[in-house]
């Protein structure tokens, strides 16, 4: 809501990969809406703590509802959000440190039920917003304020930890292609299931990978992202799983699972199964009645 | 708030008659007490049970308490008429609380009671396999309870053929071989010439009544409230009422679910509630701390929702299984930075309903979440009642956003319209401290202004209804939740004693009635029970200008009324001799 607040205090930092994140989710989002007929405020964008997560304030154009929580916890507000209106379309922003270390927890019981939300990830290997601390994503012995011996634990492979959490609609972008990421988010959010694209989103100030990512033909740097091969079925996990596992950074659509029945479709499914109806209280308490 | 009648007197053999099954967990004890008292209920007898066990699938020392009686009860009783020991530890450490008349029916197959006296030896387990059915060994000892209390077996062979009538092939040779077990018990019984004194025949109420846990009037109560989602976690003692829910919430947009931690039941209910709907859980305190932060956010976002905390022995794991009044601190202040929790403690099965129901309506009154702060001897209580008058059920719904307000959500000085997503008025519910439409500002006027907004609200929840009776007198006794019963009993001996005491007693513990807060300041002491170390109620009492002072025990078990009586007595001689007379 950047610009109807006049007293807004929050920016960020020129050059952030979160400006391309912001500008695909508005185009995606209203794109939803026309396709769909729908209206906006039929959205919600789950937010996390973190640079990323401050991507709710700065929506700019048409404002969908937002709910800006807690460390970690967008996921858990997620799952009461959509199980509850199913009717709602959820949108999820947050980072490597909220999303893949305080929050790592909950990617398995969501991807697990499906719940059809769609999660974006922006990653810049860095806890940015408490200026520039590891996290999960930081590459090994890289120093930093908090590993000033560089950095000793394992870099995190995020695409290897959503397929192994079961994630079943899987897409891995950048920043910069704003247009290509436009229609990941279009996509996911069509899904029925549970989605997550994990989205390059360099920081210009802690961590700025960008001439990493897109390497350096002159100086013979080898692009670190790279197109997903055409050849690759995303349907297919194990080759999903060689694409996350390559070392590199593939760029684009990685897995689908060919079935997706979402979590609210479920319980649906299983009420008729089982003919589960409501009984009023009134019923409830006569069946005690001495 | 109507104040309870005064319990039958104890030692009126005639009119009560209090069973103890003791043995090991997974024996069956618990389920022994609770057959004995359903089918009193059936017949017209009050009946309440309150149970103990460790928190093991087997094992461990546990006993389940079933008190019978032509009277209306609030406490499981005192001293036992009949002790039913499964093993040796059970008779040793339960024998003790036996009445002058009490009789002992003991699992002669385990060990031997050589002092003789009222001692019944059976061997249960021998004869549930004469019975035909080996694990009728609780019928036994039922039929023999039965036919010392002069209680006819008729009752129960009623009772367990409607119990085990469950429409499966093996129902008629499960019904036979336990009403065979009723029978063998009582002849056993019989042979011995011992038997209690007969209870009064029952006097069947005029009311509908029902038999029900504490646990399952909660959950009625969320649903006679409207609730719309219930997720939560598995953790004793407040399991029971997820499964509640579980099987008793359907429907369109009706939604239970249970969650993979506690941390993510209460940032479900944030979403939940986010969204508009009435969003609920159950937790016990371990769960309670895990939701710190998150209740935190529901304060902060202004966000309705309801967290059940069935409160057990702690800190830590503690004592998972037993009882105790120990979060009421925690309760109003689950994490950190200002906030003041609203909390209702429901002290029986009663207000465990309208307590629900009222705990809904405040959350969706002042936009907030709200704790019901319950307890085990609550929750997995078994106990007749009145069926509840449902036509006084009153469910309130939050004020919603019509558009008028814009994108701006928190405004005024209280409660604004809440914007409901798919609607209008679309905004940032925050955390973070925020403006009129919840984006991030932390300019010290927002923070000073946001701060009084969600201070004011509480101001809606100050008129709760109070018990209140002798209010002349300079010390008043004031119990809370489950201490109810047992402090009323000692009360109303206390005062037929002659003791100048008022009585004071309310289920809406923050924020306190404000009339009952100005009363409570009048006078000389105030003495408040409760089942915990720190004193935690007179704590609060203190902090509001109450001269207030507790009788603690932190045994994991309830008050038993002639000690609390005894321990009451002694502190209002030593706090107040002068102003008191024993």
């Amino acid at each position: 809501m950047s610009k109807r607040n006049p007293v807004y205090d929050f920016t960020w930092c020129p050059g952030c990969g979160d400006f391309g994140v912001k500008r695909a989710i508005e185009s995606a989002l209203v794109e939803r809406s026309a396709t769909l007929s729908e209206s906006i405020e039929n959205s919600a964008i789950v937010a996390g703590i973190g640079c990323s997560g401050n991507l709710v304030h700065l929506q700019e154009g048409p404002q969908p509802f937002g709910i800006h929580g807690i460390h970690g916890r967008t996921l858990p507000i997620a799952y009461g959000l959509k199980s509850s209106r199913p009717d709602l379309n959820v949108l999820i922003v947050s980072g490597d440190g909220d999303f893949l270390s305080i929050g790592a927890e909950h990617i398995g019981p969501q991807a697990k039920r499906n719940l059809d939300v769609t999660v974006i990830v922006m990653d810049n290997g860095v806890y940015g917003l408490t200026k520039g601390q590891a996290s999960p994503t930081t590459e090994l012995e890289v120093v930093t304020s908090t590993t000033p011996y560089g950095k000793l634990d394992d870099q995190m492979s995020p695409l290897e930890t959503y397929l192994a959490a079961g994630v079943g609609w899987l897409a891995s972008s950048i920043s910069t292609q704003v247009k290509a990421l436009q229609q990941l988010v279009v996509e996911a959010m069509a899904h029925p299931g549970f989605s997550v694209i994990h989205v390059q989103s360099p920081c210009t100030t802690y961590n700025d990978t960008y001439a990493a990512l897109k390497g350096n033909p002159k100086e013979g740097i080898e692009p670190l992202a790279y197109p997903v091969p055409e050849h690759h079925d995303p349907t297919d996990l194990l080759s999903a799983y060689g694409l996350a596992k390559g070392g590199r950074i593939p760029i684009g659509m990685v897995y689908q699972r060919p079935d997706s029945v979402p979590s609210h479709t479920r319980l649906e499914e299983a009420r008729e199964r089982t003919g589960a109806t409501q009984k009023t209280v009134d019923e409830l308490f006569t069946a005690m009645v001495i | 708030m109507a104040p309870l009648s005064a319990p039958a007197k104890a030692a009126s053999m005639s009119k009560n008659l209090v069973v103890r099954f003791a043995g090991e967990g997974g024996q069956g004890v618990v389920g022994g007490s609770e057959i004995l008292a359903a089918a009193a209920a059936q017949v017209g007898y009050h009946v309440l049970t309150f149970s103990t066990f460790p928190s093991q699938i087997k094992g461990g020392p546990a006993w389940g308490q079933a008190r019978i009686s032509t009277d209306e009860i609030l406490e499981s009783g005192d001293e036992l008429d009949v002790l039913v020991a499964l093993n040796r530890y059970a008779y040793d450490h339960n024998v003790e609380e036996l009445s002058e008349n009490g009789v002992v029916v003991y699992n002669s197959e385990e060990f031997e009671v050589d002092e003789g006296g009222r001692a019944i030896g059976l061997p249960a387990d021998q004869m549930a396999r004469d019975s035909g059915n080996p694990r009728a060994a609780n019928m036994v000892v039922i039929g023999a309870v039965a036919q010392l209390a002069d209680f006819p077996l008729a009752y129960l062979e009623t009772f367990v053929t409607k119990r085990f009538t469950r429409g499966r092939p093996g129902d008629a040779k499960i019904i036979e071989g336990n009403i065979a077990a009723l029978h063998m018990g009582a002849e056993e019984a019989a042979k011995t010439g011992f038997s209690l004194e007969a209870l009064d025949a029952a006097v069947p109420s005029p009311d509908e009544r029902v038999l029900i846990k504490g646990f399952e009037a909660a959950g009625l109560g969320a649903i006679a409230a409207g609730l719309d989602s219930f997720i939560g976690y598995p953790i004793s003692p407040a399991t029971t009422m997820l499964t509640y829910m579980e099987e008793n919430l359907h429907g369109d947009g009706k939604f239970v679910g249970q969650s993979s931690s506690e941390i993510e039941s209460i940032a479900a209910l944030v979403g939940a509630g986010f969204s508009g709907r009435k969003a609920m859980t159950s937790t016990a305190g371990p769960g309670l701390s895990l939701m710190g932060e998150g209740l935190g956010l529901a304060w902060m976002a202004e966000i309705p929702l309801v967290v059940v905390d069935v409160q057990r022995g702690g800190p830590a794991t503690g004592l998972p299984t037993k009882t105790e009044q120990s979060d009421l601190l925690m309760a109003i202040n689950p994490g950190h930075g200002d906030m003041s929790v609203p909390v209702i403690a429901p002290g029986t099965i009663e207000e465990a309903f309208w307590g629900t129901i009222e705990a809904v309506n405040w959350s969706e009154r002042y936009q907030g979440p709200v704790i019901m702060l319950s307890e085990a001897s609550i929750a997995e209580r078994q106990q007749d009642i009145v069926k509840p008058d449902l036509s006084q059920v009153r469910a309130e719904n939050r004020v919603v956003a019509d558009g008028s307000t814009g994108n701006e959500r928190y405004i005024g000085d209280g409660v604004a319209p809440f914007p409901v997503p798919g609607g209008p008025g679309a905004y940032i519910a925050n955390g973070s401290e925020h403006d009129e439409q919840g984006d991030t500002t932390h300019l010290p006027e927002v923070h000073v202004t946001q701060t009084h907004r969600r201070f004011k609200k509480l101001e809606l929840l100050a008129n709760g209804s109070f018990e209140a009776e002798q209010t002349g007198a300079s010390v008043a006794i004031m119990p809370w939740g489950g201490s109810k019963g047992s402090t009323r009993g000692a009360y109303l001996e206390l005062t037929a004693g002659g003791e100048d005491l008022a009585w004071y007693y309310t289920m809406y513990l923050n924020p306190l009635p404000s009339k009952l807060l100005d009363e409570l300041r009048g006078k000389n002491l105030v003495i408040v029970p409760e089942l915990n170390y720190l004193g935690q109620l007179s704590q609060v009492l203190r902090a509001q200008g109450v001269n207030a002072h507790s009788v603690t025990q932190y045994t994991g078990l309830p008050f038993k009324v002639q000690d609390l009586r005894d321990r009451l007595a002694e502190e209002i001689r030593t706090r107040s001799g002068k102003l008191a007379t024993v």
